[in-house]
């Protein structure tokens, strides 16, 4: 039988997969052609989805981006046995965007069923498992140190360091927190995780649990994410099915539980205090910092609390060991980045690379320029607390530092495109808008201090005491930044300062660019 | 307590004793709730709030908290539209603008013959192919004013 895949990915869906899959099923059927469809997870390649690809003697085959209406001309062309089509992609792996990635933590997404167990197993799964289940808790530790992976939601801190702190605070109980409440604009690298290689997060926190002791695994999922819950709750299952979770892993005696459970539409919950208050059942509410979660986590108790991506890339760690992934990447940004090309770019997707390539390589050589055909104008990198780049900021290495140096965050990873034809000072008054809308209230230069910064932005616009708001808005900017209790009051600065700074002229400012 | 909630209750009580033995279970409770009866009646937080042992401003807080409870009925069809920056760069605003005219409703409101609600998402994780939105928990993406028509459109005709 022949195996034919279509993604179950949120975007291909969005473009029309599910159809393509259905007509796909039911013309073959007509067409006396036995086949096995397969909803995988998405190759990151969206300007080419809905693709299809087919299982050849030849190797997979590729075709895309195939409309429902497609399908019968392609099966009389002959897409069964790989033959040319107007679609014809062929070897989609030798595509120059994909060819250049360094798949490491998205090794199998867009390859594998992603909710097959034995496909997983199949593809190098687990053994990661399987090597930690043969170590000591420390050194299980020290490969995540000696790899240098650092948080992949945005904030970069040491993981070795935070499960080294978990692993040393005795409790009874402690707890793996998946934050998976992806809500920047521009970042879906988390989703696609979740919804094309579930068992690798699920492994990667089950590792997560022997390295520091806990039992108990939450995986704190956005309720935007629909298709990213079924997968999860799938493939949690089969782990449950084939002992991969449960009271005795792997007939180890050791035990891993992990449940999925959903937030409600609080961009604030990414926070990862704030995440664990909503997962106790309350208002996400940002917690004083100390103590720190490692110590005095969920219900309490020792917690670590990792993104996705930080998590998805402990099992290539424990399978090949903390100096392989440590081998990519530059300075201190160690093994790779999953980058997600948003908004007003000609080849969206996503695209994981070592820690180095500029944000021009990136745009340009890959991303293909902007969608539109017009100029690229501004760049935001690292979700909406991240800081808008200019032109002559696009030869920045992605690296922490580097963007660091440049006051802007790589964060998360998500780059978000605009053209020309974007105003400025309206995405810097829809930054402080977003924090009016989103910021838990409990301290007051968040709460009260962005929605007096739309305030001065429109008058400033409006060009009322021009001079004098400018002025106040930065004051305003630098309260936020010192005086806010988390990154959401902190860092919305950030976009507001960068498009001020980098582009004056839309705000009725002489440009006057430093 | 209103006519309709004694229909309701039972429903609560029900996602309520599925949920007793869990530890924090207050999000999961009203997602129940949320899910059986298309949003989270006024008159089910006595029943939450006694059934966990909290208060009813306690709860209150909770639901108010989170943009995606919900203490109205949606109309037939729930449309939520991405506000997000990505979007935004793909003539989001623009697609806002036609749908908020062409439904004569704003965002957070519902059309007078309940047919549809309309509500403000930031994010749906679909920024490769912006503007994205969704209509009744399917997702669509690169919507242009002329796609948004044809949708509706087919919701309507779906009646």
């Amino acid at each position: 039988m022949t195996r034919v895949f279509v993604s179950r990915d949120s975007t291909a869906l969005s473009l029309g997969a599910g159809l393509v899959a259905k007509t796909l099923a039911t013309e073959a059927q007509a067409k006396n052609l036995t086949i096995d469809i397969v909803r995988n997870g998405s190759r990151g390649m969206f300007w080419l989805e809905p693709l299809v690809e087919v299982e050849t003697a030849q190797g997979r085959v590729a075709y895309g981006p195939v409309q429902a209406a497609d399908i019968p001309a392609l099966l009389d062309a002959g897409m069964l046995e790989g033959k040319q089509h107007p679609l014809f992609l062929g070897n989609i792996e030798q595509l120059p965007y994909f060819k250049n990635q360094n798949r490491l933590t998205f090794a199998r997404v867009g390859i594998t069923d992603p909710v097959s167990l034995d496909d997983y197993i199949a593809h190098e799964g687990y053994r990661g498992l399987k090597n930690a289940l043969a170590m000591q808790q420390t050194e299980i530790v020290k490969h995540v140190t000696d790899s240098g992976l650092r948080g992949r939601g945005g904030a970069a801190f040491p993981t070795g360091i935070k499960w080294n702190t978990v692993l040393n605070s005795p409790a009874e109980q402690k707890y793996i927190v998946c934050n998976a409440d992806e809500g920047d604009s521009g970042t879906f690298s988390d989703r696609m995780v979740m919804e094309g290689d579930p068992f690798v997060l699920i492994e990667g926190m089950t590792i997560a649990g022997l390295a520091v002791g806990a039992t108990q695994g939450y995986i704190y999922l956005r309720v935007e994410y629909p298709h990213a819950h079924k997968a999860l709750n799938e493939a949690i299952q089969a782990a449950y099915q084939g002992g991969y979770l449960g009271d005795d892993i792997q007939g180890s005696g050791k035990a891993f539980h992990l449940e999925v459970r959903l937030g409600a539409g609080a961009y604030i919950c990414g926070e990862e205090t704030s995440l664990l208050e909503s997962l106790e059942g309350k208002r996400g509410l940002v917690r004083f910092k100390p103590p720190l979660p490692a110590i005095v986590g969920l219900f309490g108790k020792p917690t670590i609390v990792n993104n996705v991506i930080s998590l998805a890339s402990v099992p290539i760690i424990l399978d090949k060991g903390g100096d392989y992934y440590r081998d990519y990447g530059m300075g201190r940004s160690r093994g790779t980045l999953p980058l997600q090309l948003a908004g007003n770019i000609k080849h969206s997707g996503l695209f994981e690379a070592a820690f180095g390539m500029t944000l021009r390589e990136l745009l340009y050589d890959y991303g293909g320029g902007s969608a539109s055909g017009r100029p690229i104008r501004a760049v935001q990198v690292g979700g909406p607390l991240g800081a808008y780049l200019y032109d002559d900021q696009f030869d920045t290495p992605l690296d922490y530092e580097a963007f660091a140096a440049i006051s802007a965050v790589l964060g998360h990873g998500g780059i978000v495109v605009h053209d020309d034809t974007v105003n400025m000072a309206e995405m810097a008054r829809y930054a402080m808008e977003f924090c009016v809308e989103e910021s838990c209230g409990k301290c007051t230069p968040c709460r009260i201090g962005s929605t007096r910064g739309v305030e001065v932005i429109d008058r400033i616009v409006a060009d009322i005491d021009k001079a004098k708001n400018v002025e106040l808005l930065r004051d305003l900017c630098d309260t936020m930044v010192c005086g806010s209790l988390c990154a959401m009051g902190g860092m919305t600065p950030y976009p507001v300062l960068s498009a001020l700074n980098h582009f004056p002229e839309d705000f009725g400012l002489q440009a006057a660019r430093a | 307590m209103t006519q309709d909630y004694q229909n309701q209750k039972p429903v609560v009580l029900d996602v309520l004793a599925a949920h007793q033995a869990m530890p924090g279970n207050l999000l999961p409770i009203l997602h129940g709730i949320q899910d059986n009866l298309g949003y989270i009646p006024a008159d089910a937080v006595a029943d939450i709030a006694a059934a966990l042992n909290l208060s009813r401003a306690e709860v209150h807080g909770v639901i108010s908290f989170y943009h995606y409870f919900r203490t109205t009925p949606p109309g037939k069809h729930v449309v939520r539209i991405c506000r997000a920056e990505s979007c935004q760069a793909m003539n989001g605003r623009t697609l806002e603008k036609h749908a908020t005219q062409m439904l004569g409703i704003d965002f957070h409101e519902t059309t007078a013959d309940e047919r549809f609600s309309l509500e403000a998402v930031y994010c749906l994780g679909n920024c490769a192919c912006s503007p994205a939105i969704t209509i009744d928990g399917d997702i669509y993406g690169r919507v242009t004013p002329e796609k948004f028509d044809q949708l509706i459109a087919a919701c309507k005709g779906a009646q």
